[in-house]
């Protein structure tokens, strides 16, 4: 397998315009007759299916909820990034890119970075062009905030629910176009294999979730953009519904999986009450900007209630470990510091595994009433939940599975190993390296969909002749349709005892405990252990009730559980070959004396793509090396 | 439609009528409301002459009678026969709608802010059809009156309410005038789009006090008759 | 303090659009006060799968009141007994022990049951297929702050933008209106400088498509208001009426003009 990135030469500053000047482009009386598939609805794949349409392509969009609106985009909170320098406080394009490379310790490419920030000023203008309703001061212009750590204010925001708006935003457009009848949009139709003819991606096919049938679609090219893995830890903030499905057909066939030991656990959840637990709920990253960490200094105060631990048996951990950064130090290194103090056995709250955020002194300084301004419906949400009054008692909070910064490995063009298959969004692995900063996951997503993408397409297409589509009877067409039946028919006439549920938690556990926050060899050589055993057991005893030809939520559920099964143990393969410690990914053994992560340059700076070679067999680490011309390379210091 | 596959067709060459669209047939139903909530304060404050004594009432009748040549009371007429006639196509069509978009029920429902007047709305507008039919035939054509002069108009008015039994229908219909009135005062400001948070009490205050003003009113009536206030 | 919860299920089951439906009753057992009402179903649908019946279906996804796919009236409430709560962030402790309750899907004719509690909501997508949007390809447009927008407009749109579409207006209007839903699309853009140009065509557009899809009229009853769990207000509807009279009464058919040379 050949890993080939496509980046442009000469300087960064030029080198994406000097790259879509040298694309080709196609004909515009063409670009009606090249069809594309677009999988998945969020903030990449809606902007992208919205996009293409408006550009003359013909677009096929997919998405496994009952509308486009639903993607789980909807729920980011804090904010999107643009290097607007609205503020006037320093920030530029080139600062963006570098604490972005930085954030990432130093995985990412410098080229995809520089890309994204460039286009991060031209996502804000489509965005209020569309109407949304971003935060505004009195005076007309766009507020701005600082957000995850960043020295600057380049944060655009609408209150807690950026996210939601940017969806509508690019849903709207992607609407437009449906009722335009430019777009053709499958809701509830969850692809099932990819069909790939000489080695080149021809269509997908996908079972309509209503009534269990299975169809196919041919085009000239593929988009993915169907979110990350991080369900493979059962509990996380995504939705339930967010699968690894797509990606992971895709990898099967042979599209590179990049980087897939990189995940994102976020410090600030609501921590778990129970078995009970089906997902966890994040509590925005903004609310470390006035809340303060702490947990007991002592093991035995650790049942008392927050009040009766006086101030000085209080340990404010971040604060005292990170004086510079204090509360906002980045988020892998605020998730490690509470999984350590609560490892030393000062965890807090029934399980033990919590730490708390307390808002007393913000509340003391600036009064009750400021902070209900600023956090008021993310207190309403929290007490929703938990019951508990934060303006009187802290909040609990503990870090939890949030963003796979891991993902289909991909070129300049964001075109996976297979070609006419793109990859876009969080499915992809390409602009956050080890370690996502904070809202920086819409920019990606939007830049992808928006600005990237309908160039870079347009560029492979240009080399496809129009009109040579596959037929709809191609014999590739017909096994990858076989594939699907018989997978479905596999699972359904398993009929042992347990539910789909059951072994998703088991692996949940076995990810969290070795591929979690913190790793060694000894753990993930015994997560490669059990992971089979466990995906045995489930191919023996799982039980789905129904048919494949109904709508079966069970089976939808298995079907997405059979994957995560097989991801989380490429994963844990990943994490032992990556013998160093950077951003998300901490390896016990590659630490300073500190406790802090430390990086082997020398044998690790590059990025780890995996090939498939068959079932049972062990896939192959592939190795694209990364160069840092213009960002030094560095450790990475909050102190 | 499937449920999958979704496209429109021609989302621009839409053009809507707009007695035809639900909104339209709404504001229909506001128009002529107003019409009628106007004509019942009117009527309610021109009986306040039966007060006054038999002079007064039959001067006011005989005035209503001869206006503009005696063309007025017919212009009236016709625009309230319109507007009635209009209010209850709207009502009957946009009812019709509304069922049909429920055809399956719940099998228990909790009402959050519907009100028993807003509910009651269809109920209380065909009471108030029978009721008008009736006023129309007691009072104007004295058809169902006992002993109506035509042109006495004070003399009809007050042997019409010395029977108990018209008195307590008129009550009634009264007080459905009032639950229909208070949501339909209140809610024609919502249709044509009065809102706005500073005036929200007002509308509400304004549906009450008028309400129990018209209801109260004319509920003193066939009171003040049965009682020999007005005799 | 978690507690213990012994509960009734009445639940609609129903195979699918072509076949009749029934409640169905279930025990659940032991549901802690800390679990979300479809983690409570979750417990629910083990306990059926493990003795190899259908699991009863409900949509539902993120899970934390943002994506609006949970859908289910519960008690004759859409979303539950909680004001401003959608079905998965409502909390068994809003229930004592030995309650029955009772779980029926959204009711409306535009909303047919798919099974149990799922319903098809894609007339929401085509109302706003049909002009819930503003008409700006993607490219370059003018820099993001070259139109200001007053903060109070802003936020005024940001309230009505704030629908998450989960269709529990519908549900809970006695004549199953979509007023409430469309209305936040109109005030939302309606408030903005950007979405003037098609402001009118827009609610004229939006309304035709409501009324294709054979919604219920609004006959101001309040209690969408009542049930959204995003706090929209009939306020909207009112601004959406005015929109529509004025569209209506400003009405002029297009003027073809076809592009010379």
């Amino acid at each position: 397998m050949e890993l080939n990135s496509r980046i442009p030469d000469g300087p960064i500053e030029k080198s994406w315009d000097k790259h879509r000047f040298d694309l080709k482009l196609v004909n515009p009386a063409n670009k009606r007759k090249y069809k594309i598939l677009v999988v998945g609805s969020g903030l990449a794949g809606a902007s992208a299916a919205a996009t293409l349409a408006e550009l003359g392509y013909e677009v096929e969009c997919f998405a496994y909820q009952d509308s486009p609106r639903r993607a789980h985009s909807i729920a980011a909170q804090g904010g999107i990034n643009a290097a607007k320098n609205y503020q006037n406080d320093g920030d530029s394009i080139y600062r963006l890119f570098y604490d972005t490379v930085k954030g990432g310790d130093f995985r990412a490419r410098e080229a995809n970075v520089y890309r994204l920030a460039q286009v991060s000023v031209n996502i804000i203008d489509q965005c209020v062009a569309q109407g949304v309703p971003f935060a505004r001061e009195y005076g007309g212009m766009l507020d701005n905030r600082s957000f995850g750590g960043a020295q600057v204010s380049r944060t655009f925001y609408a209150r807690g629910q950026t996210g939601q708006q940017l969806l509508l935003g690019a849903y709207q457009a992607l609407e437009r176009q449906i009722g335009l009848g430019k777009v053709k949009m499958f809701n509830r139709h969850e692809m099932q294999e990819l069909i790939v003819v000489d080695g080149v991606a021809k269509g997908i096919v996908v079972r309509d979730m209503v009534t269990g049938k299975v169809s196919s679609h041919v085009a000239d090219a593929v988009c993915l953009a169907t979110g990350g893995y991080g369900n493979v830890f059962f509990l996380s903030t995504n939705a339930k519904g967010c699968n690894a499905t797509a990606a992971w057909r895709a990898y099967k066939k042979g599209a590179a999986f990049a980087n897939p030991c990189y995940t994102q656990i976020h410090p600030t959840c609501i921590p778990v009450t129970g078995d009970h637990q089906s997902k966890l709920t994040l509590m925005s990253e903004s609310l470390r900007n006035d809340g303060r960490i702490w947990v007991p200094k002592k093991k035995e105060d650790c049942g008392k209630p927050a009040s009766q631990i006086p101030e000085e048996d209080r340990d404010y951990y971040l604060e005292r470990k990170y004086p510079s950064f204090g509360n906002l130090a980045p988020r892998d290194v605020s998730s490690r510091a509470a999984k350590q103090v609560c490892d030393e056995g000062r965890g807090i709250g029934s399980t033990g595994r919590g730490v708390y955020l307390d808002f007393s002194a913000a509340i003391e300084r600036l009064g009750a009433k400021k902070i209900e301004e600023k956090y008021g419906n993310l207190f309403e949400m929290y007490e929703r939940i938990t019951d508990d009054n934060p303006y009187k008692t802290p909040m609990r909070i503990y870090p939890a599975s949030h963003y796979t910064m891991g993902g289909l490995w991909v070129d300049y063009n964001l075109m996976s190993t297979i070609p006419g298959l793109f990859v876009l969004g969080e499915a992809n692995f390409s602009d956050h390296g080890a370690n996502r900063l904070g809202a920086s996951a819409l920019m990606q997503g939007l830049a992808d969909g928006y600005f990237v993408i309908p160039y870079t397409i347009g560029g492979y297409l240009a080399g496809v002749k129009p009109g040579t589509r596959i037929s709809a009877d191609d014999p590739a067409v017909k096994a990858a349709e076989q594939a699907v039946e018989a997978r479905t028919n596999r699972l359904v006439g398993i009929g042992g005892k347990q539910t789909p549920t059951h072994f998703h938690r088991e692996l949940g556990k076995v990810m969290w405990e070795y591929c979690g926050m913190g790793r060694n060899e000894a753990g993930l050589k015994k997560a490669l252990e059990i992971i089979p055993q466990i995906r045995e057991e489930f191919w023996k005893d799982v039980r789905i009730p129904g048919s494949g030809q109904e709508l079966n939520q069970s089976l939808e559920m298995a079907g997405r559980v059979a994957d995560f099964l097989e991801v989380g143990e490429l994963m844990c393969l990943d994490a032992l070959e990556r013998r160093e410690s950077c951003g998300g990914h901490f390896r016990e053994e590659w630490q300073t004396e500190e406790g802090e992560a430390k990086r082997d340059d020398e044998n690790f700076c590059h990025v780890a793509a995996w090939e498939h070679k068959g079932e049972g067999a062990k896939p192959v680490r592939h190795v694209e090396p990364l160069k840092f011309d213009n960002v030094h390379l560095a450790t990475r210091s909050y102190k | 439609m499937s449920v999958a596959e979704q496209t429109l067709a021609g989302a621009g060459e839409r053009s809507p009528g707009f007695m035809d669209s639900s909104v339209g047939r709404k504001v229909v139903m506001a128009i002529t409301g107003i019409v009628l909530w106007g004509f019942v304060t009117v009527h309610m404050l021109g009986n306040l002459t039966a007060y006054m004594g038999a002079e007064a009432m039959n001067h006011y009748a005989e005035f209503l009678h001869t206006m503009i040549h005696g063309m007025g009371i017919w212009v009236f007429r016709a625009v309230l026969l319109t507007a009635v006639l209009l209010h209850i196509w709207a009502a009957t069509s946009l009812t019709l709608s509304n069922h049909a978009a429920r055809p399956v029920g719940y099998r228990k429902q909790q009402r959050q802010s519907a009100t028993w007047a807003s509910r009651s709305m269809r109920w209380t507008g065909v009471l108030l059809g029978i009721f008008i039919v009736f006023h129309l035939l007691h009072l104007t054509f004295g058809t169902v009156h006992p002993d109506f002069i035509k042109g006495d108009a004070y003399h009809n008015f007050v042997t019409g309410f010395q029977v108990p039994w018209v008195s307590a229908f008129y009550i009634v219909a009264q007080l459905c005038l009032g639950l229909h009135m208070w949501h339909g005062v209140w809610s024609f400001t919502q249709t044509l789009g009065w809102a706005h948070p500073r005036y929200n009490a007002l509308r509400r205050n304004f549906a009450t006090v008028l309400t129990v003003l018209v209801v109260g009113v004319n509920i003193s009536y066939p009171i003040a008759v049965l009682t020999g206030i007005i005799h | 303090m978690e507690k213990h919860l012994n509960l009734t299920l009445q639940v609609w089951r129903q195979k699918d659009a072509m076949s009749e439906g029934e409640f169905v009753e279930y025990q659940a057992k032991h549901i802690s006060t800390e679990m979300s009402f479809l983690e409570m179903l979750d417990v629910v649908n083990e306990e059926i799968i493990r003795k190899g019946e259908d699991p009863i279906a409900f949509d539902h996804d993120c899970r934390e009141g943002i994506c609006g796919m949970c859908s289910m009236v519960i008690n004759g409430r859409p979303h539950g007994p909680k004001e401003r709560t959608t079905t998965c962030q409502l909390h068994m402790r809003s229930f004592d022990d030995g309650d029955t309750i009772t779980i029926e899907p959204w009711r409306a004719k535009p909303f047919p049951v798919i099974r149990d509690l799922i319903v098809d909501r894609g007339a929401f997508d085509r109302i706003i297929a049909s002009g819930g949007f503003i008409s700006v390809p993607t490219g370059a447009p003018q820099d993001a702050n070259a139109l200001p927008v007053s903060k109070q407009n802003s936020d005024l749109a940001m309230d009505a933008a704030a629908c998450i579409g989960c269709g529990a207006c519908v549900a809970a209007c006695p004549n199953a209106s979509a007023m409430l839903f469309l209305s936040a699309k109109v005030s939302h853009l309606g408030y903005l400088p950007q979405g003037q140009p098609e402001r009118y065509g827009r609610v004229r557009n939006m309304v035709s498509q409501m009324d294709a899809e054979a919604f219920g009229t609004c006959t101001n009853h309040g209690e969408c208001e009542a049930a959204c769990p995003k706090g929209i207000t009939l306020e909207t509807i009112a601004r959406m009426n005015r929109d529509y009279i004025k569209a209506s009464l400003t009405y002029r058919p297009e003027i073809a003009s076809g592009g010379a040379g």
